[in-house]
């Protein structure tokens, strides 16, 4: 079995959340890379640097240069000619890219999978993470997404395959890329952070989520995250997110701060290795899944705490 | 302007999901069942699309005949009108997608809006799939949705923070949380949208092959967490992060 592996990049650095889709796919068989990118031979020069990859597959197109689906997937689809296998991160561009691409084989995706358990047969979460299903899959070919968390990153350096230009597909007419706005940040990454302070709706404001989490944060090196309601409260940004429906996290330490806990948040960052909780209410459900509770305004707790460190 | 929203009904977002024990699936007997929280972010869309040139919105959804209760609550918010396709096995986002596309086929929409995820199955898919399947383009994760002609503009929630996107009409929308804050129905528009057509039509009207690709095994429970300690103060806590190497 052969597998082609979308490598996730920013036009320099490819992504964290590629190696983790890569030792997937090693599971699996043979893989190979694609890399889709407007001017990205340094990508694939990184790319071909991962360890236990055949070829980088390089498409360098001004088409390509912001992943839009509607470009990419028709790439992906000729190449899928000679692969058994589309492996892509769960990041919101493999959770854009790879349905697609399924659609046009008439293959149904097995999305954000956890594990695999043999060439056709999977673990995913469903209902928030609440239950696992093990899915088995009777299409010939297999369109897969990885959660990043669920596995050990391949090595990123020390690796030597080879480099080979693909003919652009083109323009497809459909979409046209406008603009983004793109957080930068010194901080580490939320999904790749070992520690992640994240802050909820009891921070009551943008001011005080920033004067209360931030400097405890960098106390720890910490990636900061917030729960929905922070971030539709507009205390933080939308990529702060941890969530179901946001982004997952599994670092070694989360510290939640006046989070509650429910269901669509515990989805985001159950799997951490140790849970500190900060919460006023001792009934809080988020003491629940908590290795380490205290319970205490968080206004007076974590400067103290900060303080402290 | 003709505008298509699908919409699923769902394992209410407020209820605990309990995984049968024989680990055949997730236990729907009894509970509170809903709209898709995601699905009613895209009726509202569609909804305050009206101002702006949209004259008709047809919602659709594929499920067993309960599935009415949801497009009812769909027209009752405001929709015009209401398609079920009844299916007695669940159907899977490549078979809904494709059901959707004969819909979209008949029904020529110049909009079609998706939830981004349904939040029983997590998959992530249809809104995705649907646009390959019509060759159209996709606007995914949609936090604003502004319409013009003949295009649309599509400000998309992505891991680095926000990206904007023109597509070409008709295009695919799936909705994410901030899009907008759906409006609840109120008695009056209950009552008027017992009125409204609901047509019942199966997957094989549309000569469709919505037939399962995947087999599920088994579902279990997650592994569950191990009981934490508390600690009685800050002092306590420095030490056990101290501990634990995270601070020094
Ligand atoms: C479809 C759908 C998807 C969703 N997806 C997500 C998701 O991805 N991520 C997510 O997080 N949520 C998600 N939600 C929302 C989720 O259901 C909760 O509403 C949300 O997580 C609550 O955020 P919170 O814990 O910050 O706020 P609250 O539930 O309001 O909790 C605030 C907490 O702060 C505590 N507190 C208050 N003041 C203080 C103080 N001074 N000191 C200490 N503690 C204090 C309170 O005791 C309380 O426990 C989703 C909901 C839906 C319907
Ligand atoms: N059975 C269904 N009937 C109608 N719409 C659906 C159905 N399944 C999925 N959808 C739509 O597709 C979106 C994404 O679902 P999914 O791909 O299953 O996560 C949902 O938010 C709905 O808008």
């Amino acid at each position: 079995m052969k597998t082609l592996v979308w490598v996730e990049h920013d036009g320099s650095a490819v992504k964290d959340a590629t190696l983790a889709a890569v030792a997937a796919a090693a599971q699996m068989g043979a893989v190979d890379l694609l890399v889709a990118g407007s001017d990205v031979q340094g990508v694939a020069q990184r790319a071909a640097g991962i360890v236990g990859v055949g070829t980088v597959h390089v498409a360098d197109d001004a088409a390509y240069a912001h992943a839009l689906a509607e470009n990419v997937a028709p790439l992906v689809v000729k190449l899928m000619a000679d692969h058994d296998a589309f492996v892509a991160p769960a990041t919101t561009t493999g959770k854009n890219v790879a349905p697609r691409v399924a659609a046009l084989l008439d293959v149904m995706q097995i999305s954000d999978i956890l594990s695999v358990e043999g060439e056709d047969t999977f673990t995913r979460p469903i209902y928030a993470g609440n239950a696992i299903a093990k899915v088995r899959t009777r299409d010939a070919k297999k369109v897969i997404t990885v959660r990043g968390t669920a596995f050990e990153k391949a090595a990123g350096e020390g690796g030597t395959a080879v480099i080979a230009p693909v003919e652009s597909t083109g323009d497809q007419g459909l979409s046209v890329f406008e603009g983004a706005e793109i957080a930068k940040s010194a901080r580490p990454e939320l999904t790749s952070a070992k520690v992640v302070v994240s802050g909820g709706r009891a921070l009551g404001s943008s001011e005080q989520f920033h004067a209360v989490i931030d400097p405890l944060a960098d106390k720890l090196g910490a990636g900061v995250g917030a729960s929905r309601a922070a971030v539709d409260a507009g205390y933080a940004p939308n990529d702060y997110q941890v969530g179901q429906t946001g982004k997952i996290v599994a670092p070694e330490v989360y510290v939640a701060v006046g989070i509650s806990g429910a269901i669509q948040h515990l989805a985001g960052m159950k799997d951490s290795k140790t849970i500190v909780a900060i919460n006023k209410d001792e009934d809080a459900p988020i003491f629940q899944v908590a290795d380490i509770g205290l319970v205490g305004d968080l206004f007076k707790v974590v400067p103290e705490l900060t303080e402290k460190l | 302007m003709k505008v298509l929203v699908a919409v699923k009904r769902v394992l209410d977002y407020n209820v605990k999901p309990r995984v049968k024990t024989d680990g055949s699936g997730v236990d729907l007997a009894n509970v509170k069942m809903s709209m898709n929280p995601f699905d009613e972010i895209a009726v509202e869309e569609a909804i305050r699309l009206k101002d702006k040139g949209v004259t008709e919105i047809v919602v659709v959804s594929v499920g067993d005949a309960k599935a009415q209760e949801t497009l009812r609550t769909a027209l009752a918010m405001g929709a015009d009108r209401a398609i079920l396709v009844t299916s007695e096995e669940a159907v899977e986002p490549l078979g809904v997608a494709k059901i959707l596309k004969a819909v979209a086929e008949e029904e020529k929409p110049d909009l079609i809006i998706l939830g981004k995820q349904a939040i029983d199955g997590d998959n992530n898919q249809t809104g995705q799939m649907l646009a390959g399947l019509l060759g159209v383009g996709q606007g995914t994760f949609a936090s604003k949705v502004e319409l013009a002609d003949g295009s649309v503009t599509v400000t998309r929630e992505v891991d680095g923070g926000l990206e904007t996107e023109k597509l070409v009409l008709p295009a695919i929308i799936t909705t994410d949380l901030r899009l907008n804050e759906p409006r609840y129905a109120s008695l009056p528009n209950i009552m008027k949208a017992k009125s409204k057509p609901l047509a019942q039509k199966t997957a094989a009207d549309y000569g469709v092959d919505v037939s399962p690709r995947l087999t599920t095994l088994e579902v279990r429970e997650p592994a569950k967490r191990q009981a934490g300690i508390r600690v009685a103060d800050v002092d306590a806590l420095v030490g056990k992060l101290k501990a634990m190497g995270v601070a020094n």
